[in-house]
């Protein structure tokens, strides 16, 4: 009804984008300018067996094999996990418990690389995708070990397999990147847009869809230009530039923001026909998928005024964090390294955490730099509603900060508290410093925590 | 036990802030209340200065006496009592006398916010709360209209100004004779228009020129403040306009009933404190809803009562109470207008 006729009307007669949302400075500069660099390969390679959403993948190999590059060395377990593949030729020394960036330790798979070793990829065959049915390819993204390279990690190839009930028409690609500093996805469009566009028509394959949408922001025009310099002669695709805003890059914002079609409360983004996926998944797609091939490196862009060097850099998955840092003349501890973006990012707690498949960004502040960020004192909420007006889910963060306070995590419902995906919109407005964002965190932990006793 | 844990210190996300904070916001808007201070001390000298510094003082004093009394860090230096300083001496008359002042910025501290819990917590704008107090216990010199721009202003005060504390005023009509010798009635175009059906040219209002509280003659220059404050963004722009929109629409209905009897738009905006209640004192964020809605609904609301209570009520001005009725509502104006969350609507389906 009015609904549905709302959600008719074209985004570009909305001004093309998603309502509410914050400008933070884009300090793309950086890097934006830098060509991908392939990294060398440290002498250890550190393989989390959980780098993505879902059940840790079970090894397949023992210490002392040798394995070569791009071969499985573990296994999916189930449905909700990814199989993962060796980055470099190597042998295998043996599986034990890693520092991660949340701080605790996991297993992974330790592998030394051999020293010498061109490291050419001789691994996968050629296959024909047109060939093969929409099943078939969504198991061989699960074979590759796909996951959203954006950050979430969740396992590509489920996203792929919506509700039976569920007709999905488009297929967004999401090139947005509208964390500031990150660069990644802007140089993966510039420098691979023939590997996002196959990427692209085998996710439309795999989906039914019969057009695919890829979103970029105006400050990455160039990156916009080069992808519609090869798109197929059909119309199936389309390249579409809208405002850059933060958090453009959230699925549901994007939606929003391309089609204008709102993801419902706790659904899936096919229940209103679409599927969403990340430029650099679907440039791996398109890289991976004809070769048989797995996720065995990602872009990676090392940022910050804290660096010397910073860059885009082709990184072997499990390269430890202190390898790459150390090449690049950082000198500081982890309190100064936030993984991903700085509005989504945290710190890290060591230096010896290892590149994972779903970390895009470091950034390196000064510590100049963090105390600019720190509140120096944190007022009490004035109920300006500055908050309420950059939230991108249209939530009362006031509200809700308000009931946190209080310790009414049950009462939060009310006012949507699972709605929220932390952002951070809120906490960056806040002109009481009030840190919104930690408060919601808790109180999720908290009303969960609640409910479960109160069976 | 085996291996040391890492040193590590851990900051979660958002790693960057918005640099305007509180303090900022507070600081802006005593910027931004200057200019009709300054003006305020030009058209009625000497006593509109002494009230100001007065009010101020008294209300900065009166938080950071209660703050150290209650064994906290003082909240003074957040700017936001200095505001309520301010304008509480801006609604004042500016024959008000001093002691009369004091009080009244003592009350609206310590009960309209201190009493609270402070900053965040006030219910009411804690400037009005003060002069609703004045207004019940000082009712007489409340009322006691001076004319403007009086030779002389610069180097004496009003007489009753200065009366001495717990006394009542001296009466001000020896100096009324020597300073307005063609006779000043000593009401204010509100009164004129309540009373006795007599409009004030705009232009008068416009340019502050006639009798009225210390700081809210000015119509035009308060608005040009106000813009100030809306272009840096520290000021909601929907309140203001919602009160003065929704105050002209209902007398201008009003007016095309019968022009004779009722006042023009153009008057009902212009008069009185309405231009600073709706830039000055309506947008105090603390008492105004939080939610886009609740705001147009927060603001629509004073501009309908303050024109109700001008028309029909026993005072020729509402402002005051409007807002503060209005600040009564707004938890609840806030609680029904929650904003609609994206997704909300789950009937979407597939467009298949």
């Amino acid at each position: 009804m009015t609904a549905q006729l709302a959600t008719r009307i074209p985004a570009d007669l909305r001004g093309g984008t998603f309502s509410h949302g914050v400008h933070p400075a884009e300090n793309k500069q950086y890097t934006a300018g830098k060509p991908i660099q392939r990294f060398a390969f440290p002498s250890e390679l550190f393989l989390l067996l959980s780098q993505h959403a879902g059940k840790p993948s079970v090894p397949l190999v023992h210490p002392g094999q040798e394995v070569v590059r791009g071969e499985p060395i573990a296994r999916a377990d189930g449905f909700m996990s990814v199989p993962l593949h060796a980055p470099a030729t190597g042998t295998i020394k043996r599986i034990d418990l890693v520092p991660t960036a949340k701080g605790p330790r996991k297993p992974a798979i330790i592998l030394a690389v051999h020293p010498g070793e061109s490291q050419e990829m001789l691994y996968g065959a050629r296959r024909d995708i047109d060939a093969m049915t929409p099943k078939e390819i969504i198991q061989a993204v699960q074979d590759a070990g796909l996951v959203g390279l954006g950050g979430a990690a969740f396992p590509t190839h489920v996203k792929l397999s919506p509700p039976p009930d569920h007709k999905v028409d488009t297929i967004l690609i999401n090139g947005c990147e509208c964390e500031p500093y990150l660069t990644t996805d802007h140089r993966l469009m510039l420098e691979q847009p023939e590997d996002l566009v196959m990427g692209t028509k085998i996710l439309m394959r795999a989906m039914g869809a019969d057009r695919a949408i890829i979103g970029t922001e105006d400050n990455k025009r160039d990156a916009a230009e080069a992808v519609r310099r090869v798109l197929p002669k059909d119309g199936s695709m389309t390249v579409k530039v809208v405002p850059t805003k933060y958090p453009q890059g959230a699925e549901k914002m994007l939606a929003k923001a391309l089609v204008n079609r709102e993801i419902p409360s706790g659904g899936y983004p096919s229940a209103v026909g679409l599927g969403v996926y990340n430029v650099a998944t679907t440039a791996q797609i398109g890289a991976l998928l004809p070769w048989q091939r797995g996720v065995i490196e990602r872009v990676v862009t090392v940022t910050g005024p804290g660096l010397d060097k910073p860059g885009n850099y082709l990184v072997a998955i499990g390269t430890p964090l202190r390898f790459i840092l150390e090449r690049l003349g950082f000198q500081g501890g982890p309190q100064y390294l936030i993984t991903g973006g700085p509005m989504m990012g945290d710190t890290v707690a060591s230096l010896d955490v290892p590149i994972t498949k779903g970390c895009g960004g470091f950034l390196i502040f000064r510590p100049e730099d963090v105390a600019a960020q720190t509140v120096p004192k944190t007022y009490p909420c004035i109920s300006c509603g500055k908050c309420v007006e950059a939230c991108p889910m249209h939530l009362n963060p006031c509200q809700l900060g308000k009931l946190a306070v209080k310790r009414r995590y049950l009462e939060m419902d009310e006012y949507h508290l699972f709605d929220c995906f932390e952002c951070g919109c809120c906490s960056y407005v806040c002109p009481s410093g009030i840190p919104l964002v930690q408060y919601f965190r808790v109180s999720k932990g908290m009303n969960r925590e609640l409910k479960a006793a109160a069976k | 036990m085996s291996a040391p844990r890492p040193q590590a210190e851990l900051r979660t996300s958002p790693q960057l802030r918005e640099p305007v904070t509180v303090d900022v916001i507070m600081r802006n808007v005593v910027y931004a209340m200057l200019p009709v201070c300054a003006y305020s001390v030009f058209q009625f000298g000497l006593s509109a200065l002494a009230l100001i510094v007065v009010c101020t003082a008294v209300c900065v004093g009166t938080e950071h006496l209660f703050c150290r009394v209650a064994g906290r860090e003082s909240t003074v230096n957040d700017w936001s009592v200095i505001i309520t300083g301010i304008l509480l001496a801006l609604t004042l008359p500016p024959s008000f006398p001093l002691w009369m002042a004091a009080v009244a910025s003592f009350f609206g501290v310590a009960v309209g916010k201190v009493f609270f819990g402070g900053l965040g917590f006030n219910v009411m704008n804690p400037a009005l709360v003060g002069r609703a107090f004045a207004q019940a216990a000082f009712t007489v010199p409340m009322t006691t209209w001076t004319p403007s721009m009086v030779a002389g202003r610069f180097t004496e005060f009003i007489p009753s100004t200065l009366t001495m504390p717990f006394m009542m005023p001296a009466t001000n009509s020896d100096w009324l004779a020597r300073v307005a010798p063609d006779g000043f009635t000593g009401a204010t175009p509100l009164a004129l228009m309540k009373f006795e059906q007599v409009s004030t040219d705009t232009v008068q209002l416009l340019t502050g020129t006639i009798a009225g509280s210390a700081g809210e003659t000015s119509a035009l220059l308060i608005l040009v403040c106000g813009l100030y404050l809306i272009a840096r963004k520290m000021m909601d722009w929907r309140i203001t306009f919602g009160v003065l929109a929704s105050a002209a629409l209902l007398s201008g209905i009003f007016y095309l009933v019968d022009p004779e009897i009722y006042p023009s738009p153009l008057f009902t905006l212009f008069s009185g404190g309405l231009m600073l209640g709706a830039v000055f004192m309506a947008t105090d964020m603390v008492a105004s809803p939080e939610t886009r809605r609740g705001v147009w609904i927060y603001g629509s609301l004073i501009g309908v009562l303050t024109v109700i209570i001008r028309l029909f009520g026993g005072l020729n001005e509402g402002v005051m109470y409007a807002i503060l009725l209005a600040n009564a509502m707004s938890p609840l104006i806030s609680r029904v207008t929650q904003p609609r969350r994206y997704g909300a609507v789950k009937k979407v389906k597939s467009p298949a």
